[in-house]
């Protein structure tokens, strides 16, 4: 057989594996591999600005498309700006492959021309790793990268690939479909289990579902089957940060989002029920508050595809390792096997609609301002007419009110640093989105201080025409940093300041973009509209209120029901004990 | 405000993993990320192919943490199997050391009786010294090294522990 070099047994591979489109940024060490896209103009190439952008970028793509994100950098310099978005896609269980440039082999240990310890540094923060060291090993080594960061609970996989391994030659065949020696995923739930949680689920009175991002992970089919439970037992559904839009938001059984920035209903109703049956999600510090006041009375039952989430801070009185789709669809063919109809809610609906008609959304009017609350529900409102539409956000307050006053119907819609909590991804993420659905209208909700850790990359949607948007809530404050020095530490406020912030409407300008301010809440409803109406990239200043807080807030260490509702149940100093929670 | 130490036990856990460059950092460096004890680690390949090691770790933490160092192992990509040898029912734990003992005279006499009574056995000798091979339990082996101790211990070296399931495999 005639034999190829490692960068085009690399560049086969992507192909064969399906890959679209590649996030990366050229150097020394990966030369080879960009002569071999060259040569192979089926994949796309997009060539960002900062390798960090990268990473983010193949998360939006693979958040919003449900397939792998890939990301091409150079050693040294090229992986390790890398790492926080290989971070960033391992807290959040997001499927992706980074291939690194690598030294040659004979030079590794040498402390070479920008060489780094690429496999050492993201040993602990990828779900696994390979320092590739001959072009013969390389076509295995991909498609296992690949079916690692794809299959079980999905994450990212780095591939670090020697330069002289890139130009040395080997025979390449598409690999046949293989069995990991090790690692199989385990899919299919204990029939036992599944029973036990179908009787459960029939006998409970206060029932709740806790669904988070791995349903989202699990596929289109899981969302489907989540409502099709939901409607079923008739039980209230809540959902972590990261699993919105898996369940509608516009459904009647639908509570809001639960924990730290959850709603009333949502945290109340966790706490006074009987079974938790919590789908995909990880019992977060954010979630649960204090965890000995956690849902004292109900039993739990945690569907979650990786064992060591289960037990890891909640202890439960049902595990099933399984997908979530998988064991959904089991749940529901026995319910229906059994003849199971829903039982009486009514109580429990009573008691919820108690708690909702709190309305702790709600937030002040002002007059002046514009509330960076009515900011959200109003881009909300305006953005229901318009096509698909993609939201993604940087981390702070105005991720939280996102989360809290956008009301997302279909899962793969909403993209968030959640685990991490990563200022600096919301704009990349949403050029990955935008690249992976060239339709849709896809927004970066963003604050002053995290638009400006990735900026640079409005560079790279002028040069690939992406018509991303850019809304910044702009409170001249790192706000929820601010928020949280209000609260602990008597508003002494150290260093969250936005100084010196740029002209962000003739930045956009600059970089051939339309820039728009938004100054007071007569231009609030028109600016969007400009915004949503204007083709090609726009970035939206919109000025809100600088000192508003976002709650409900459950205060680290707190227990769901001392939730704070209003300002007015603010003490401004906390025990030493609550301040050295995170 | 104070740190509150944890009440803790200790386990023995037995892993089949694939003998691939990089696996023991990659076992090690779990322990180390995520804040768990090793009391001692142990690997050394098992399959005439040299494809599968057997590492038999000895670690201590309170129960729940145990389960989730056992998951966490469970995770890693090139991990067959983890065995928590502890809580699978009886299981032998052994543990070879060497041990070198100085002294002369009436010292030196008392070092082959204890070492008679410990099965330890004389490996070298010189006209001061006498290394001794000891295998058995960690307790057993502190217990010898206590005593050692006493007369005239110059060095230790300790393999830490291996340990098999006794039977049949369970599932
Ligand atoms: C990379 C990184 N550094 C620091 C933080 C800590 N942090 C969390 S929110 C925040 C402030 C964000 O300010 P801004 O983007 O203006 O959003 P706002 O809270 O004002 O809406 C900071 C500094 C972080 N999450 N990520
Ligand atoms: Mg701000």
């Amino acid at each position: 057989m005639a034999e190829k070099s490692g960068a085009d047994i690399l560049v086969e591979c992507l192909i064969d594996l399906g890959v679209e489109v590649v996030f990366g940024y050229p150097g020394g060490a990966v030369l080879p591999i960009y002569d071999a896209l060259f040569n192979h103009p089926k994949i796309r190439h997009v060539l960002v600005r900062h390798e960090q952008g990268a990473t983010h970028m193949a998360e939006g793509y693979a958040r919003s498309t449900g397939k792998p994100g890939v990301v091409l950098v150079t050693s040294g310099p090229g992986a390790t700006n890398a790492v926080t978005g290989i971070t960033d896609a391992l807290m959040d269980s997001i499927p992706m492959v980074v291939i690194t440039g690598q030294v040659p082999t004979q030079l590794i240990g040498t402390d070479a021309f920008q060489e780094a310890d690429t496999i050492g540094i993201t040993r602990h923060c990828s779900k696994h790793n390979y320092l590739v060291k001959s072009p013969a090993k390389l076509a295995g080594v991909v498609h296992e990268a690949f079916h690692i960061a794809t299959t079980g609970r999905p994450g990212p996989v780095v591939v670090d690939i020697p330069k002289n391994v890139q130009i040395a030659t080997a025979p390449y065949e598409k690999p046949e479909t293989f069995e990991h020696a090790s690692y199989r995923p385990q899919i299919k739930a204990d029939a036992g289990a599944i029973a036990s949680a179908v009787e459960m689920l029939a006998a409970a009175e206060r029932p709740i579902f806790y669904t988070g991002g791995g349903v989202i992970n699990s596929g289109p089919e899981a969302s489907e089957l989540l409502r099709e439970i939901a409607a079923l037992t008739g039980a209230p559904v809540t959902s972590t940060l990261m699993g919105l839009g898996a369940f509608p938001a516009s459904s009647d059984q639908w509570i809001g989002m639960l924990g730290m920035h959850g709603t009333y209903e949502a945290n109340w109703a966790m706490n006074k029920a009987d079974l938790i049956v919590c789908v995909g999600a990880r019992f977060d510090d954010r979630v649960t508050g204090r965890l000995d006041a956690f849902a004292p009375f109900a039993q739990k039952i945690h569907i979650d595809i990786d064992r060591s989430s289960i037990n890891k801070t909640v202890e439960v009185d049902l595990p099933i390792v399984a997908d979530v789709a998988s064991a959904l669809s089991d749940m529901i063919a026995l319910w229906k096997d059994r003849g199971h109809k829903a039982a009486d809610l009514t109580e429990w609906w009573a008691r919820i609609d108690g708690w909702r008609a709190r309305n702790s959304l709600a937030y002040p009017e002002s007059g002046e301002e514009i509330m960076p609350q009515e900011a959200i529900a109003q881009l909300y409102r305006a953005s229901r007419s318009a096509k698909d539409v993609i939201i993604t956000t940087e981390v702070g307050q105005h991720q939280m009110w996102a989360a809290q006053h956008f009301g997302f119907d279909e899962p793969n819609k909403w993209l968030t640093s959640g685990g991490l909590g990563t200022m600096g991804y919301g704009f990349p993420a949403a050029i990955g989105a935008q690249v992976g659905n060239p339709d849709s209208l896809v927004v970066c909700v963003a604050g002053d201080a995290s638009i400006q850790m990735n900026i640079q990359e409005m560079g790279t949607a002028s040069q690939y025409r992406l018509p991303v948007k850019i809304f910044i809530l702009n409170n001249e404050y790192m706000g929820m940093v601010r928020q949280w020095q209000e609260l602990t530490y008597e508003s002494r406020y150290s260093n969250s300041y936005s100084d010196s912030l740029p002209d962000f409407v003739k930045l956009a300008e600059a970089y051939g973009w339309t820039g728009i301010r938004i100054e007071g809440p007569q231009e609030l409803e028109a600016g969007i509209a400009q915004m949503i109406d204007t083709p090609g990239p726009v970035l939206v200043d919109c000025r809100v209120a600088k000192l508003s807080n976002c709650f409900p807030m459950i205060p680290s260490g707190a227990a769901h029901t001392d939730m704070l509702l209003d300002p007015s149940q603010v003490e401004g100093i906390m025990s030493d004990e609550a301040k050295a929670l995170v | 405000m104070h740190i509150q130490e944890e009440y803790s036990e200790r386990h023995v856990l037995s892993l089949t993993v694939s003998n691939e460059a990089g696996i023991l950092a990659r076992i090690a460096g779990l322990f180390t990320a995520r804040g768990y004890n090793i009391d001692s680690l142990t690997v050394a390949d098992i399959t005439p192919d040299h494809a599968i090691s057997r590492i038999t770790i000895v670690t201590s933490g309170p129960p729940k943490v145990i389960d989730q160092i056992i998951a966490q192992l469970d995770r890693l990509v090139p991990v067959h199997k983890v065995t928590d040898l502890t809580d699978n029912g009886p299981f032998v734990e052994r543990e070879l050391a060497l041990v070198k003992v100085a002294g002369v005279g009436e010292d030196r006499i008392e070092a082959l009786r204890l070492a008679d009574v410990f099965r330890a056995k004389v490996v070298d000798t010189t006209i001061e010294s006498f290394i001794f091979e000891i295998t058995g339990t960690t307790d057993k082996i502190d217990n010898f090294i206590g005593l050692m101790r006493q007369i005239g211990l110059v060095e230790v070296g300790r393999t830490g522990v291996v340990g098999l399931i006794r039977g049949k495999e369970p599932n």
